[in-house]
């Protein structure tokens, strides 16, 4: 039973991704590929795309593959297995975690995760520069510093500055909305790289 | 209503009164439908939207709160839009608000990479799309950016909260350690401290 299968092998993948989901680049390699539901160059075209498009590349490969496979009902199979157990495990946490971080134990920890968060986030932001500035995925690729994208560090530049000004809409002062940023990005980019350079 | 005066307001159950619970339902799939649609390039794209509508507008969490379900969502599986969706879904309507919530999450990147698994090869020849893109891009890193200058004024100003951040980015740059494993030893490193802070002051109290 085709739909069974996608479900049950998106649940395991998503059982093993932890901490973001490139993580799961080997797990799919072993479950998709060996099941022969896509080539490996169709996976490597996929991942470009999913860098693309919103959403986790853990749900959006679930879709691909379950859609490719299965139709529009492989695709919902695929991608609730791959929802599946994180649903479960964090809404067991959730149930339990206002009592656990009333204990002084729990809130010492959380006392040292808070600022991993923070580098963690920060760490994500340095790959990424690295991505979109000079276009490399590797941090120690360092010929690639030598060509950066000076129309992407102009672009970020200008948006990091208008994603900063409060403009007064409706009598009250707020900063752009992240849609609308994306938005008026997505317009920036089509007019520097398409009509000007 | 007053920003300042405004308290967050406490759950809704469903046996209580029926209307407002399948209102807050809605509320919160369309809260995180929102952020399902921001999600470009992995889950960190997200924190600008929660931070502005989960924590600021609706207040459903605070920013500490926030951090600590982040450092959770991190060592569990899954990705961490997913787990926050349904933790905030959990902790205002119960096992049907995690529903909302996550699917809420995971509709919007469903229904795009639906569509386009018709005219994939298509997709990826659009020269304007892909110039879109590239601006996109740059548009994920000022949020992810605006993310970090946040979380960093929420970070509690001590040295050993400076020696964590430098410690994990360190971890992160120069080693192949598991995440997971570097966030344990934050978490003993958070209860070690504590107690020995707790442990000098008892100490001193005790002299005097």
């Amino acid at each position: 039973m085709l739909y069974l299968r996608l479900f049950w092998t998106f649940f395991k993948i998503g059982l093993f991704t932890i901490g973001g989901g490139y993580a799961m680049i080997p797990l799919i390699n072993a479950e998709v590929i060996a099941n022969g539901w896509l080539t490996q160059e169709a996976l490597l075209d996929f991942i470009a795309v999913s860098e693309s498009t919103p959403g986790a590349f853990a749900i959006n490969i679930a879709t691909f593959v379950g859609a490719e496979t299965g139709g529009f009902f492989g695709a919902v199979c695929a991608t609730l297995g791959v929802v599946a157990p994180s649903l479960i495990i964090i809404f067991i946490i959730a149930k339990f975690f206002n009592k656990l971080t009333e204990k002084q134990l729990v809130k010492d920890a959380f006392s040292g995760l808070r600022p991993a968060v923070a580098a963690l986030i920060t760490y994500a932001f340095i790959t990424l520069t690295v991505q979109v500035v000079f276009n490399t995925s590797s941090l120690s690729d360092w010929a690639a510093y030598k060509n950066p994208d000076r129309a992407a560090i102009g672009i970020f530049a200008v948006l990091f500055v208008i994603s900063l000004i409060k403009i007064p809409f409706k009598g009250k002062k707020v900063k752009i909305h992240p849609i609308l940023l994306i938005l008026l990005s997505a317009g920036v980019g089509m007019l520097v790289y398409g009509v000007i350079l | 209503m007053n920003e300042e005066t405004r308290t967050p307001s406490a759950p809704i159950k469903l046996r209580d009164n029926a209307k407002l619970y399948f209102k807050e339902l809605f509320t919160l799939f369309l809260a995180f439908f929102k952020i399902g649609i921001i999600c470009f390039g992995g889950g960190y794209t997200m924190i600008s939207l929660i931070e502005r509508d989960v924590v600021e507008k609706k207040q459903w969490l605070t920013t500490e709160e926030m951090m600590n379900i982040l450092a959770v969502a991190e060592s569990t599986p899954g990705p961490i839009s997913m787990n926050t969706a349904t933790y905030v879904g959990t902790k205002r309507a119960g096992l049907f608000g995690a529903l909302a919530c996550t699917f809420g999450a995971v509709l919007p990147s469903f229904i795009i990479i639906f569509v386009l698994s018709f005219f994939l090869e298509e997709f990826q020849s659009l020269t304007w799309v892909s110039y879109a893109f590239k601006g996109i891009r740059c548009a994920v890193l000022v949020l992810i950016l605006n993310a970090v200058i946040k979380m960093f004024r929420n970070v509690e100003k001590t040295v050993f909260a400076i020696l964590a951040v430098l410690f994990v980015l360190c971890m992160c740059l120069f080693t192949d350690l598991y995440i997971v494993y570097t966030l344990l030893i934050c978490a003993a490193a958070g209860i070690i401290y504590n107690f020995t802070v707790r442990f000098v002051k008892y100490a001193r109290g005790y002299k005097e």
